[in-house]
């Protein structure tokens, strides 16, 4: 199985036609992910080694049938460009975009709640994120694919290089992973831990999900809170940035601890509170990962 | 990006919220000319970006010009706990009848905006909040249609704001919302929201934090904040495009990925040691970005040692590499380096660096075998 991006995607990307937009579109190609479209206005009918461009999203709807957006558009032009992306159809909208103003994403997050569908509104993984990679079907956006291998452990992060540690880890202990989510650095990022752990547990291929945060809000707590109501899987996690000084930004616009709210400590103890075990380093994270899943593999031969 | 006083009441007075008449000065002539100009009583305030100002003594009440130069002499230099006061807010006395509270914030969890109202003011919110919880309104704005003005008297009411000055109070949440909109705020403040003994509602203080990824729309507000107290190297590295937050200990870090970084000070704290610095080498560096970020880790004194920690996903470990070693080549750094290179291109960047040979250059193949080489080299 596998959540949100496999063999059924098909990926149009905004600002395929930038440096940064066509390199990993491409990238993202290669490892055999259903390239359909890209858009930029006013390069309407020009293609990017064979992909189609069009000039809006709508045409892009029209002409390609995406599912799946990625947004690689410069900070100032990306709200617009996700509603659009949303408004012209696809189920999923993922958004690489760094720097985009907070109050433009919270006008995003509430467009896209207010405009759901029969119930369902157009997901939003992101802004400030690395995508999303289902090792063996595809991969949407920036993540190094090859320092992971298909296997059975969901990871969901607020952070890139911090996931490519702990999963190669993983990988290099011999395990794989059903789909890595990077869900971004900002303060109001469109999907939050529980809705892709949500996603995990119904994911039949997922046996453990590894859950990384970081300082900042309260997205940390809110996970627990769930994982103890809802979620029957093992849930491993770490959180980084337990010698951040309080009202300073720590490289992400949302990791900040304000006054005594957001920091690691008070996540790592509501966390381990609710039962789920938190790694004090990348690899004491991998190492609690590998014992559970050692038991898992064993408990099925 | 936290603002000063009198940068918050400026904003403030854009958008329509009364404030007192005052003026920004840096010198005492200039505080004096200030408060003659103004009128007396004049209320002297130290312009810096830390509570507790009035206990530090950097807040105070002048009668005549003798008294606004001896308060203006004395609070000029003051360090409040590590913030020197460069700038004074004079501004005309006001009397107060009664002390409130406002704010409008960014509700991470609800994601939506947040209108806070309290009538106890003047004192610490988050005090208020614990002690008496029931004193404080909060009120979830729909972020697509804003704040309305039926929505502002009903929280004024509902906080219990004195009857004659409901309209007046909900006018001001109504102003401060809009500068919180509009001013592309993660926070607009005032505390105490006061009322006057004729009745008006008037901001005695002001504390706003702007969003730095907004900046580009507001160039009006682009030279705005503490400058002079910021961190020079902070300050040196916000020019380059680099993020680095400054710390208090002696090892200098510098990773790629905001969340790699953060894990590594942490790691390095885990094994004993005290990290100088916070520093982001960002997503696909190349050998000149690096040797900038190296030259801005030796440029705090405090550092012994530093550590590399790179796990390469778009970020090449050849290119890391031949940044440290062209570095090495201008730069002839007296410290240790602890490298541990990860990722793409990782055999590379280490063949390289072995090639080159560097003084006291140490490999690590982990993140926990690196940290713990840094704290024993920057111990010894």
């Amino acid at each position: 199985m596998s959540i949100l991006v496999d063999k059924n995607t098909r990926l149009a990307v905004a600002g395929i036609t930038g440096k940064e937009g066509s390199f990993h579109t491409l990238n993202n190609r290669n490892y055999g992910t259903n390239v359909v479209g890209g858009v930029t206005p006013g390069k309407g009918g020009q293609d990017v080694e064979g992909i189609p461009v069009f000039d809006s999203w709508e045409q892009a709807a029209k002409e390609a049938q995406p599912n799946t957006a990625m947004i690689f558009v410069p900070p100032r032009f990306a709200a617009e460009s996700i509603l659009e992306a949303a408004a012209a159809g696809v189920e999923l909208v993922i958004a690489i975009t760094e720097g985009i103003p907070a109050h433009d994403e919270l006008r995003v997050y509430n467009t896209l709640k207010r405009d759901r569908v029969g119930g369902h509104s157009v997901r939003l993984i992101g802004p400030n994120c690395p995508g999303i990679l289902s090792p063996g079907k595809a991969n949407v956006g920036i993540i190094p694919a090859s320092f992971f291998k298909e296997g059975n452990v969901g990871v969901v992060s607020r952070s890139g290089t911090l996931t490519y540690q702990i999963g190669n880890e993983i990988a290099q202990a011999g395990f794989g992973c059903s789909s890595i989510v990077g869900i971004g650095g900002d303060p109001v990022p469109g999907s939050s831990f529980v809705d892709v752990i949500e996603l995990f547990q119904s994911d039949e291929q997922t046996e453990l999900i590894v859950l990384s945060g970081e300082i900042g809000g309260s997205a940390e707590e809110e996970a627990a809170e769930y994982i103890a109501e809802h979620v029957s899987k093992p849930v491993v996690a770490y959180i980084a940035g337990f010698t951040a000084p309080a009202g300073k930004q720590m490289g992400h616009a949302g990791a900040i601890v304000s006054g005594s709210a957001g920091t690691a400590a008070a996540k790592a103890q509501a966390l381990e509170a609710k039962g789920v075990r938190v790694g004090r380093t990348p690899t004491e994270v991998a190492e609690i990962a590998i014992e559970i899943l050692g038991g898992v593999g064993a408990a099925r031969r | 990006m936290d603002l000063l006083e009198y940068q918050g009441k400026q904003l403030f007075a854009r958008h329509g919220l009364e404030v007192s008449d005052g003026r920004a000065v840096t010198t005492v002539e200039d505080a004096v000319a200030a408060a003659n100009e103004i009128g007396y009583p004049v209320v002297v305030k130290a312009q810096v970006l830390i509570g507790g100002r009035g206990k530090a003594g950097g807040v105070k009440l002048a009668d005549d010009e003798a008294q606004a130069r001896e308060h203006a002499t004395n609070i000029l230099g003051l360090d409040i706990r590590g913030h020197i006061v460069r700038t004074l807010w004079i501004e005309h006395a006001s009397d107060i009848a009664t002390e409130y509270y406002a704010s409008v914030l960014l509700d991470r969890s609800a994601k939506q905006p947040m209108v806070i109202f309290s009538v106890e003011g003047g004192v610490e919110i988050e005090q208020v909040a614990e002690e008496s919880p029931e004193k404080l309104v909060r009120h979830h704005v729909d972020a697509l249609t804003g704040l309305s003005r039926e929505e502002a008297i009903e929280i004024a009411t509902k906080g219990g704001a004195d009857a004659d000055v409901i309209e007046g109070v909900a006018d001001a949440l109504v102003a401060l919302y809009e500068v919180w909109l509009k001013e592309d705020a993660t926070l607009a403040e005032i505390n105490p929201l006061i009322v006057t003994p004729e009745r008006k509602v008037k901001a005695l203080d002001a504390k706003v934090s702007l969003d730095g990824n907004a900046l580009y729309r507001h160039p009006e507000n682009q030279g705005l904040s503490d400058s002079e107290n910021e961190d020079p190297i902070e300050r040196k590295a916000k020019e380059q495009g680099v993020q680095y937050v400054a710390l208090d200990g002696d090892i200098g870090i510098l990773g790629n990925g905001a969340g790699l970084v953060m894990s590594t000070l942490d790691v390095v704290a885990q094994a004993g040691g005290a990290p100088a610095n916070f520093l982001d080498a960002g997503g696909g560096s190349d050998a000149a970005k690096i040797k900038q970020a190296v030259e801005l880790i030796l440029d705090n004194s405090a550092v012994k040692a530093v550590l590399f920690n790179i796990f390469g996903g778009i970020t090449r470990c050849d290119e890391v590499a031949k940044g440290l070693i062209a570095a090495f080549g201008d730069i002839k750094p007296s410290v240790p380096f602890v490298v541990r290179l990860d990722g793409t291109n990782d055999v590379r960047g280490r063949e390289l660096l072995q090639e080159a040979a560097l003084p006291n250059v140490h490999a690590a193949r982990t993140m926990n075998e690196a940290a713990e080489k840094v704290v024993e080299l920057a111990a010894a």
